[in-house]
C-alpha cells in the first residue's frame, strides 16, 4: 500500500510540471501586451519599455517561465498589479466559498443520486426504473442557470424561505451562511445527480448479473445485505471517479452559479482576471486549481485502492 | 417416494429468447434421498444447469417454471420469499462451476464465510470466526486464520473452490449441489476436489447432487445418476447398474467420449458425431435420433417414454435400448 501511494505520488510531479508550462504559454500568448494594460492608452512607448523591462517582458519565454516558476517554489505565486493583492491571498479568501459550494453540492447529488440508482437498479426495467432514467435524462439537459432561475423564484421570491444572493461567512454566522449556500448548492447538486445515478445505476445492474450475486443469494444473505455490500461496493468504482472529477471541476469554482447567487467564489475571481487582464491573479489561480484538480484525482486513485483490492495488489 | 429429501416433480423450465420459447428443462422428475448422492450427467446446453437453478429457486428472472420442487417437505415453487431465504445457504447449499467468478471480489474469505453463518446461526462473531477457521482447515487449506483476511483474487482456482466449499459447507446444509465444480480447474486438482466434496458428503451424512458433462466423475461417487439430453432425463439408474448395463444409445456414446490412456497415439477421439437439437425447434420423436445409429423406425416420429429395464430403478427412454450382454 505504502508503495502504491509513493508511486502515485511520483506520477503528480511530471502532471504538475505540465499543467505550469500550459498554464504559463496560455496566459502569455493572450493577446495585448501587459504593460500597455497597466500603463493604459495614453502611455508613451519610452514608459513602455521601461516597464515592460521592469516586468521581465523583455525577455524570452522560456526565461520567464523558469523566473515564475522560482518564485512559485518559494511560494510566491505573484501579487495583483489592479489591487496590489497576493495570488495567495486572493485565492485563500475566495477558497472556503467555493469549496462549501462544492462539498454541498456534491453531497446533494449524492444524496438524490445514489439511493436513486440503488433502487432503479434493484427493480431494473420496472416503471418505476424507467421513469426515473427518463427524469434523470431531463435534468441532465436543464442548465444550471435555469434551475437557478426556477429555485430563486420558487424559494426566495414566492415561498421567502431563503435569501436569493449573497454571502456571510461560516465563522462569522454557520445559519446565514448556511442559508445563502443552500439555493447555490441545490442548483449544482440538481445538476449533479442525474450523471451519478445513471453511473452507478449501469454498474449496479452489471454487479447484479454477475456470479457472486448468485451465490449470495443462493447462500440466504438478506437482500439489503446483497445489495449494500454485495454489489454496492464492486459498483462504486466509476461513481468515485465520476465524484472526484466533478469535485475538482468545482474547485475551479462555478462560475455561472457563483455569479447569479453574487457568492465570491473563486469562480468569480477567474472572470473578473480574465476581463480586468490580470494575469498573474490568472495564471497563478489557475494553476493553483489545477494542482487542486490533479490532487482531488489522486485521492480518486486512493479510493479504487481501497474498495478494490485487486488494485492495492496490483492485480489488475 | 416419500421418504426423499429432495423431488422434482414433472419441472419445465421455459425461457423466452427473441428466436422462439426455449424449453430448458422438459418434464423432468428426480428425487434424491438424505444421505444420497446423485449425479446428472449430459453435454453443455443439456439443461443440467438450468434444472439446479430451477432447484435453488434462482432462474433467471424471465424464466418460467412449472412442476413441483418438494425439499424436506416444503414446495420451494411456491414458498414465500423470506422463508426460501432462511432455507438457502442453511440446508440447501450450492457450489458454483467457476470459483475465479463466484465469490465476491471485494469482500475477504472471512467476510464471506462469516456473513453466511452469522446470518443463518445464532453465534457471535468470534464464534462465527472460529468456526470458519475450522470449515477452511476441513476443506484443506493452509493456514486458515491469515485466509480470513486475504481476498479471493490472492489465492488459486482450485484453493478458490475449497474456500467456495467451506462457505457451502458453513450451516451443515441437508443438500448439497455442485454445479459442474471442477470443470473451471486443472487437472490435477479436479480428482482432489471431487474427493473433497465426496468425504465432506459422507462425514455430514449430507445428500448431494454432483452436476457434470463427464460421466468418469460419477462413477465412483454416487449412489444414483441421470443421464440428461435436451432437457429431458433420458436414462437413470442406481450408479453400479448403470455402468454394469446402459441401456440408452446416448449414455453409451458418452462413456465412449471419454479419452482413454490406453490407446495408440494419433487415435482419433470418438465424439459424438452431429450436435443437439435446437432447443428452441423442439423435434417430434426422439431429440436423440438424428445422432443415434440405432434410430430407425418411430425414433423419429414418437418419443420414447422414460420405463423401467429389468429392476424399476433402472429407467430408460428408448425405443432401441442396448441389449442385455451386448446388442441383439
Amino acid at each position: 500500500m505504502l508503495f502504491f501511494v509513493a508511486r502515485r505520488l511520483l506520477y503528480l510531479v511530471p502532471v504538475l510540471i505540465a499543467v505550469s508550462v500550459l498554464t504559463f504559454v496560455i496566459a502569455s500568448l493572450l493577446p495585448g501586451d501587459l504593460a500597455y494594460v497597466i500603463l493604459g492608452d495614453q502611455a508613451t512607448p519610452e514608459n513602455v519599455a521601461a516597464l515592460r523591462h521592469d516586468l521581465g517582458l523583455d525577455q524570452p519565454i522560456w526565461l520567464r517561465y523558469l523566473s515564475w516558476l522560482w518564485h512559485i517554489l518559494q511560494g510566491d505565486f505573484g501579487r495583483s498589479f489592479r489591487t496590489g493583492q497576493t495570488v495567495w491571498q486572493a485565492v485563500s479568501e475566495r477558497v472556503p466559498v467555493s469549496f462549501e459550494l462544492m462539498i454541498l453540492a456534491e453531497l446533494i447529488g449524492l444524496a438524490i443520486g445514489v439511493p436513486l440508482a440503488i433502487a432503479c437498479a434493484a427493480k431494473a426495467g420496472s416503471a418505476f426504473d424507467r421513469f426515473m432514467t427518463g427524469s434523470a435524462f431531463g435534468m441532465l439537459s436543464v442548465p444550471t442557470f435555469l434551475s437557478a432561475i426556477l429555485l430563486i423564484y420558487l424559494f426566495a421570491v414566492e415561498l421567502r424561505m431563503l435569501p436569493a444572493t449573497g454571502y456571510v461567512p461560516f465563522t462569522e454566522d454557520p445559519v446565514a451562511n448556511l442559508r445563502f449556500m443552500v439555493l447555490p448548492a441545490l442548483t449544482l447538486g440538481l445538476a449533479e445527480w442525474p450523471g451519478i445515478m445513471r453511473v452507478l445505476r449501469s454498474d449496479m445492474i452489471a454487479a447484479l448479473q454477475e456470479d457472486y450475486i448468485a451465490l449470495a443469494k443462493a447462500k440466504g444473505l438478506k437482500p439489503s445485505r446483497i445489495l449494500f455490500v454485495h454489489a454496492l461496493k464492486p459498483s462504486s468504482l466509476t461513481l468515485v471517479t465520476i465524484t472526484g472529477i466533478n469535485i475538482g471541476r468545482l474547485i475551479g469554482g462555478a462560475v455561472i452559479v457563483e455569479s447569479i447567487f453574487a457568492l465570491p467564489g473563486i469562480g468569480r475571481l477567474l472572470v473578473g482576471a480574465i476581463y480586468t487582464r490580470d494575469l498573474i491573479i490568472l495564471q497563478g489561480v489557475v494553476l493553483l486549481v489545477a494542482a487542486g484538480f490533479v490532487i482531488m484525482n489522486f485521492i480518486v486513485d486512493l479510493l479504487y485502492a481501497v474498495l478494490d483490492p485487486r488494485i492495492r495488489h496490483g492485480h489488475a | 417416494m416419500s421418504g426423499a429429501l429432495l423431488s422434482v416433480e414433472n419441472a419445465v423450465v421455459d425461457l423466452p429468447t427473441p428466436r422462439g420459447n426455449l424449453r430448458a428443462v422438459d418434464h423432468v422428475d428426480l428425487t434424491v434421498g438424505a444421505g444420497k448422492t446423485l449425479g446428472i450427467v449430459g453435454e453443455s446446453g443439456c439443461g443440467k444447469t438450468m434444472l439446479s437453478r430451477a432447484v435453488l429457486q434462482l432462474l433467471p428472472k424471465k424464466a418460467k417454471l412449472s412442476g413441483r420442487v418438494m425439499f424436506d417437505g416444503q414446495d420451494l415453487t411456491t414458498l414465500p420469499a423470506e422463508k426460501l431465504r432462511k432455507l438457502r445457504g442453511r440446508s440447501l447449499a450450492v457450489v458454483f462451476q467457476d470459483p475465479m467468478t463466484s465469490l465476491n471480489p471485494v469482500l475477504t474469505i472471512g467476510t464471506q464465510l462469516i456473513e453466511t453463518i452469522q446470518e443463518h446461526l445464532e453465534l457471535d462473531l468470534a464464534q462465527a470466526r472460529q468456526r470458519s477457521i475450522e470449515l477452511l482447515t476441513a476443506v484443506g487449506i493452509p493456514a486458515p486464520e491469515q485466509r480470513l483476511t486475504q481476498y479471493p483474487h490472492q489465492l488459486s482456482g482450485g484453493m478458490r473452490q475449497r474456500v467456495a466449499i467451506a462457505v457451502a459447507l458453513s450451516c451443515e446444509p441437508k443438500l448439497l449441489i455442485a454445479d459442474e465444480p471442477t470443470t473451471a480447474l486443472d487437472v490435477t486438482i479436479q480428482a482432489q476436489i471431487l474427493d473433497l466434496l465426496a468425504r465432506e458428503q459422507q462425514r455430514r451424512h449430507m445428500a448431494m447432487i454432483i452436476i457434470t458433462h463427464d460421466l468418469g466423475v460419477v462413477a465412483g461417487r454416487t449412489d444414483e445418476v441421470a443421464v440428461m439430453y435436451a432437457g429431458r432425463v433420458v436414462e437413470r439408474a442406481p450408479t453400479p447398474a448403470l455402468f454394469k448395463q446402459m441401456r440408452m444409445p446416448y449414455t453409451e456414446a458418452l462413456l465412449a467420449a471419454l479419452p482413454k490412456l490406453d490407446v495408440p497415439p494419433h487415435t482419433p477421439l470418438p465424439a459424438i458425431s452431429g450436435r443437439p437439437p435446437d432447443p428452441t425447434r423442439p423435434l417430434k420423436g426422439c431429440s436423440f435420433s438424428p445422432r443415434c445409429r440405432y434410430s430407425a423406425g418411430r425414433c423419429s416420429t414418437e418419443k420414447p417414454r422414460l420405463s423401467p429395464a429389468e429392476t424399476l430403478e433402472h429407467l430408460y427412454a428408448c425405443f432401441h435400448p442396448i441389449a442385455a450382454g451386448g446388442r441383439a
